[in-house]
């Protein structure tokens, strides 16, 4: 309290300037009268349930990424690069293929996925909608779910329907097939909601692209080790369930967390 | 309702503000009642955005408190976002839809009627580019699309950063008139332009001066 | 109830406040660091195992655990900044990072050292070690988004929500990497001998322990006082305080 009063006194003169300027409350009788239609006005204005703000932005978003299909086509072509890589930088014996395929399969689909994330707030902070967003009168964590949800449905999906293509490349074991399926449809939109979190932070940063993934990436870890163990597991024939058990609480986890860390990290990119 | 004194619809309360280490304004308090028109006024980089900003509740202020009819603004975000209009210096027009989906989601994000965009378009002067991708439309259209909301806005508060910049004289003519008719509605305009308001009566305009200056400041 | 603590939310009275602690803190730390270290490394008998080399646990295992509890530490200054709105609790989380980070990349490099005599290579995929690595990327991504915005109190709230994060984080991380390590190793080279140690091995590792964290705390302190300097630099006080060195 200290500090304020030094530095109240500090600026007096100063503060003078502003007193100057104040306002003044002016009591006129028509605007009390007028001043309450308005606020009817705005009460009875109509009100968008929780269900029908996210439908407005999921399909905003999906109509956004539809005009815009190099945002879909880039990373899922970045995926199968990245795989086609390497066989041709480890040698094509299947065996060893088959051995470390899990692991490819999951590294470049977080990286796919990293570098599909930065879409996600850029452009609506770059022209200023997403400004417009936190200033509407729902909640943010609405909103920001149904951002990511779009996002997943852009990028998580097609990864998924991809996936089992990229497998048979590398040889992957045909028991694991299943488990690659499942634990890419649980795992990914993981990928999604953590990702989300490192974009809020950097996205009003100007070179924030790499800091991104210094971020992100080691977020990823649990998802990686416990996706690849479960398809392991199940290319030696025996049960997977319990991995698929953890990931699915990482979703759920991050699922209700990750919206409200977006919020507030959306409201500081912006301040 | 009681007496108007006792509830302003906006009021600052102790603001300070502080950007890279300068000090913008310091105690700043305002108080914008119904029927207010503001117009915040100082040379650039003096804070006129940064104050708007932190009344719209998009930027925390250093030291201070906004309220919404005394209410400080982030203990009732929703029911003061409801009652809010902001228009920034960026439109939030997304390149990708056209002029009428554009001000569709504007309008339907915020909880307003869809139902008569082309007509606030019309009066933009946008007619007959309803159907054009807004990456077509210069900035100036861009901004007029996001200014077609005030056309429809219940919120009483109006909070405008520069809404005159890239708008031709006619628009700006009309922008003026709606917002002499919004404040005898009983709403508040609080705005930065360099302009002169022109068609709205100097005595019904309250300007706030900011021209703090960091040499000024503690010497 | 913390109607007491409110004073040292001024920066100024936090200021002084540090100052005064500062050359106790240094006193302590150096008598504990030099009893310790000379205990630890001279007088300790040897490992009937591992020789001289077990000596370097004097140093491992204190600054494995310092770089865990500055990182928690961290979250708590974090937490009570985004739900308090205490700027100096900004500041101290800012503080901490960096020393967060050289602890643990002293865990690493003398974990690796440890390792060579140990297993004769300088790394091994050991659960503990990875977990380490896992939270000096942690410690980087925090200082570097620190470091990326240009204001400080921005900076601060950034950083804080990524350290909640990371925080929620660091035991699923820790339990996935033991996991994954019991995984492909079949059982874990248990470091730390757990059973039980002898008292005169015993004594000089809790006076290193105890010397480790008051350093700890004599380093975050000189940089919690930078740092209130560093973000009040146009406030009256601090001007004053530069004339007066001035002068």
């Amino acid at each position: 309290m200290t500090l304020k009063a030094q530095s109240a006194q500090k600026t007096e003169t100063l503060a003078e300037n502003i007193d100057s300027s104040v306002v003044k409350a002016t009591v006129i009788d028509s605007t009390t009268v007028e001043n309450t239609v308005v606020d009817n006005n705005a009460q009875s204005s109509q009100q968008l349930s929780y269900r029908h703000a996210f439908m407005l932005v999921l399909k905003r978003d999906l109509t956004i990424a539809m005009r815009h299909k190099d945002d879909i086509i880039n990373p899922l072509l970045f995926f199968v690069i990245v795989i086609t890589l390497f066989p041709l930088g480890i040698g094509p014996e299947a065996e060893t293929l088959s051995r470390i395929a899990p692991g490819i399969i999951w590294v470049a689909a977080l990286l796919a996925t990293l570098l599909s994330l930065d879409r996600l707030f850029k452009s609506d902070h770059i022209d200023g909608s997403l400004e417009q967003m936190l200033l509407s009168p729902h909640p943010i964590f609405v909103l920001v779910l149904a951002k990511i949800f779009a996002h997943w449905l852009i990028t998580g999906l097609p990864l998924i329907l991809i996936a089992p293509l990229l497998a048979v490349l590398l040889h992957l074991d045909e028991n694991s097939y299943t488990a690659l399926f499942l634990t890419l449809l649980l795992g990914t939109p993981v990928l999604s909601l953590l990702g989300a979190v490192g974009v809020a932070l950097t996205v009003g940063i100007k070179k924030g692209g790499v800091l991104l993934s210094l971020l992100v990436l080691p977020l990823y870890i649990p998802v990686l080790i416990f996706a690849t163990s479960a398809i392991d597991t199940a290319a030696l024939g025996l049960p997977y369930s319990g991995q698929l058990a953890i990931i699915a609480a990482l979703f759920f986890g991050s699922l209700t967390l990750a919206p409200f860390a977006v919020g507030a990290a959306l409201k500081v990119s912006t301040n | 309702m009681p007496k108007q004194t006792s509830t302003p619809l906006l009021s600052a309360v102790k603001l300070t503000c502080i950007r890279e280490e300068r000090l913008l304004f310091d105690e700043l308090s305002v108080e914008i009642n119904a029927g207010d028109i503001v117009q915040v006024e100082g040379p650039n980089g003096s804070g006129k955005t940064s104050l708007l900003r932190i009344l719209s509740g998009l930027s925390q202020p250093y030291d201070g408190q906004v309220h919404y009819k005394n209410q400080a603004i982030h203990h009732c975000r929703e029911e003061y976002q409801q009652n809010l209009l902001y228009f920034g210096h960026l439109a939030g027009v997304k390149g990708e839809m056209t002029a009428e989906e554009n001000l569709d989601f504007n309008l339907a994000l915020h909880g307003n009627k869809t139902t008569e965009t082309l007509a606030y378009l019309a009066k933009v002067n946008l007619a007959g580019f309803e159907d054009s991708l807004a990456s077509h439309l210069s900035a100036g259209q861009h901004r007029r699309i996001a200014l077609a909301r005030l056309y429809q806005s219940n919120a009483p508060i109006w909070i405008l950063d520069e809404p005159f910049t890239a708008i031709d004289k006619q628009g700006v003519a009309s922008l003026e008139k709606l917002f002499s008719a919004h404040a005898e509605r009983g709403g508040c305009v609080i705005l930065t332009t360099h302009q002169d308001l022109i068609s709205i009566k100097p005595e019904q305009i309250k300007k706030i001066t900011l021209d703090y200056s960091y040499d000024s400041t503690f010497d | 109830m913390w109607k007491w603590l409110h004073p040292y939310a001024n920066p100024e009275v936090s200021y002084h406040f540090t100052n005064k602690l500062l050359p106790w803190l240094s006193a302590l730390a150096a008598i504990f660091l030099g009893i310790g270290v000379v205990w630890a490394l001279l007088f300790a008998p040897a490992d009937y195992q591992q020789g001289h080399s077990f000596r370097i646990f004097y140093v491992h295992v204190p600054a494995a655990s310092l770089s865990m509890g500055i990182y928690f530490a961290m979250a708590i200054a974090a937490f009570s900044s985004l739900v308090w709105q205490l700027k100096l609790a900004d500041a101290s989380a800012a503080a901490m990072a960096p020393v967060g980070a050289a602890f643990t990349a002293i865990a690493l490099i003398t974990g690796a050292a440890w390792g060579k005599p140990m297993w004769g290579t300088w790394w091994i995929w050991d659960a503990r070690l990875t977990s380490e690595l896992i939270l000096l990327f942690l410690y980087l991504g925090v200082i570097a988004l620190h470091n990326a915005f240009e204001d400080k109190n921005l900076a601060g709230k950034a950083a804080g929500i990524l350290t909640l994060v990371g925080v929620i984080n660091i035991p699923i991380i820790k339990y996935s990497v033991d996991w994954w390590n019991t995984l492909h190793q079949g059982s874990t080279v248990s470091k730390l001998g757990k059973p039980s140690m002898s008292l005169d091995m015993l004594w000089p590792f809790i006076i290193c322990f105890i010397g480790f964290s008051l350093l700890v705390a004599v380093i975050i302190c000189l940089r919690f006082r930078n740092e209130i300097l560093a973000r009040n630099s146009i406030r009256p006080w601090v001007r004053e305080l530069v004339q007066k060195q001035n002068s």
